[in-house]
């Protein structure tokens, strides 16, 4: 088999078992009180961690570019309570500006 | 209730709007699958099986740039590992056989899970499948055009699409911010993921950030 298909095969096996891991081993079973808090904060702490990986992230560096400023535009319409898909569509016509202008 | 449907309305449209982009992220990827010597056939079968846009692309970078299976496999291992954490957030929305689960399980995706999210640990299970089957053929169907005729298409960046994903991450997060034990460990998380970004392999600064979920276990004032 070739390097392509041994990659795919296994990355696809592993990433279906990732996405699995909690439906297929948890399922709807309820958690105990002190882990479901603990899980409770998941959402707020990883969105947060993909806003920073996807506005400043590199490879192996912290990169400043136009990102930042679609994102920072995506802030004030956020702060002025703009719909979601505004936001989206604020945030992605600045970083393409900002990446003509500079 | 009107609030409600309104919410719901909104969600559509967001999700609608993210599709649009993902699609063109697919068609980026099918392209530059195929010019990294990745095949036509291949490409398309990891956008149905592996369904995470950032592993992919590392994918394709590796072995374009001459590097081995094992570069690539870590690579991509790493990157999409976050999705344990994520799966387990969303675990009991989740019911039936096993086979149902397993296969329910694979629309769960950055973008899906994020548009599902209600804040406090809550998640809505018909918004998180039906972003992630919308997003699913939007990814599958843009790397198919990627792979036959992506050069027509042009960058996607030229579009400042790759600046809008992570404007809806903080859109979504914002909301989730109203206890203060959220916000420190949503501070705590950013914090974690940008010491980590240059010292680490991409794809670890978000797994290592999710330890910040663990100020859950200290208890309420």
């Amino acid at each position: 088999m070739s390097t392509v298909w041994v990659v795919v095969l296994v990355v696809g096996l592993a990433t279906v078992g990732f996405k699995a891991t909690g439906p297929v081993l948890l399922g709807d079973r309820s958690l105990p009180p002190a882990l479901a808090e603990v899980v409770a904060l998941l959402a707020p702490v990883l969105l947060a961690a993909l806003v920073v990986t996807q506005t400043v992230g590199g490879d192996n560096e912290l990169v400043f570019d136009a990102r930042l400023a679609g994102v920072g535009a995506g802030a004030v319409a956020i702060a002025a309570r703009a719909p979601l898909p505004a936001v989206v569509v604020v945030a992605a016509a600045t970083t393409a500006l900002t990446r003509l202008l500079i | 209730m009107s609030s409600f449907v309104s919410r719901y309305r909104d969600g559509v449209r967001a999700a609608l709007a993210v599709a649009a982009t993902v699609w063109f992220f697919g068609a980026s990827f099918g392209l530059v699958a195929r010019a990294a010597g990745m095949g036509t056939l291949a490409p398309l079968v990891m956008s149905a099986t592996t369904f995470a846009g950032s592993a992919q692309f590392a994918v394709s970078s590796i072995l374009g740039a001459g590097g081995g299976a094992a570069a690539a496999i870590a690579a991509a291992v790493l990157l999409n590992a976050r999705y344990a954490p994520i799966s387990i957030s969303v675990a009991p929305l989740f019911h039936g056989g096993l086979l149902r689960r397993l296969l329910e399980s694979q629309l769960i995706v950055d973008e899906s899970w994020a548009l599902a999210s209600r804040g406090g640990g809550r998640f809505d299970r018909r918004i998180l499948l039906g972003a992630g089957l919308l997003l699913y053929v939007s990814w599958v169907s843009g790397t198919a055009v990627g792979v036959l005729a992506g050069d027509a298409l042009g960058d996607p960046k030229d579009l400042g699409l790759d600046g809008a994903f992570p404007a809806l991450f903080l859109a979504l997060l914002a909301p989730q911010l109203r206890t203060t034990r959220a916000a420190l460990a949503a501070a705590g998380g950013a914090a974690i993921a940008l010491a980590l970004i240059p010292v680490t392999p991409a794809g670890t600064p978000i797994v290592v950030a999710s330890a910040a979920c663990l100020l859950g276990l200290r208890r309420k004032p």
